[in-house]
């Protein structure tokens, strides 16, 4: 699965289904459990359809708001870099601690 | 040269991108991986209906309990068993915005689609467990060398037919 066109290609996988929607939903829209079905069986199809290596499927999903001119804006997008555990909430830091 | 978009389809050029992100902080160009040539072109040995799935994916999803990635080239891995609680799912990267992921955590790790199709017997089984990690490691050596020999063993030892690779 795929949402960067340019990496894939670069990176040439034998299969790929590209997804044209912004980075960070690969396998689909959040909370829309019958697209995200749709999207990784068509994925998954690939491996019976596909007939030679290389090819990049194109996903007919359309993300449902303007989104390209914001995410070709260049800035820098990246959060700063730590090298200690970016924990999403305090009770998993604790909880990774007791285990 | 890497296989250009289809005509009408308006990609946003990742790599174009940063090469030209990177050219306005004035760092030097990042180095994509390219590979000239596809990997081997397995064809399946079973219908996918029969076939066991391993999921792997680069969003940097761990697992409530489980250590957090850091933020620094963490060539470091999650194994997490493919019945887990979806509400027990966390995310933690720094390059893309998590905001969907944190809500529904199968934008990037989509397991209950997966559970789903194992349910409507469109595949056959997943494996024990996903493999997870967290992308934008920025050293190709220390992914060649470091991740990737550890993630093959994972998978190869959980014989699976499919791989599903999710990155962000």
């Amino acid at each position: 699965m795929s949402s960067s066109w340019s990496i894939t290609a670069s990176a040439n996988p034998p299969r790929a289904a590209f997804l044209d929607y912004p980075l960070g939903h690969t396998a689909g829209q959040p909370n829309e459990l019958a697209q995200q079905i749709e999207i990784a069986t068509a994925a998954l199809q690939l491996v019976e359809t596909a007939t030679e290596p290389g090819q990049i499927h194109v996903l007919p999903h359309q993300w449902p708001t303007p989104w390209k001119a914001k995410a070709r804006e260049l800035s820098d997008k990246r959060s700063e870099r730590f090298d200690t555990p970016q924990y999403e909430r305090a009770d998993d830091e604790r909880a990774a601690a007791a285990t | 040269m890497p296989l250009e978009p289809p005509l009408g389809l308006d990609i946003v050029d990742h790599i174009q991108q940063t090469r030209d992100s990177y050219a306005q902080l004035g760092y030097d160009s990042y180095r994509w991986a390219h590979e000239p040539e596809s990997a081997a072109f397995v064809r399946p040995a079973k219908p996918l209906a029969e076939a066991t799935v391993a999921l792997v994916a680069s969003g940097g999803v761990y697992q409530a309990g489980q250590v957090a990635f850091h933020h620094k080239d963490d060539t470091s891995y999650r194994r997490i068993p493919t019945d887990v609680a979806t509400a027990d799912l966390r995310t933690s990267h720094f390059a893309y915005d998590m905001t969907d992921a944190r809500v529904d955590p199968n934008v990037v790790f989509p397991i209950d689609a997966l559970r789903a199709m194992v349910d409507a017997g469109t595949i056959g089984s997943l494996t024990t467990h996903a493999l997870t990690f967290m992308g934008g490691i920025y050293s190709q050596r220390r992914l060649t060398e470091e991740l990737i020999p550890e993630l093959s063993k994972e998978i190869a030892a959980m014989e699976p037919d499919v791989v599903l690779l999710v990155p962000v």
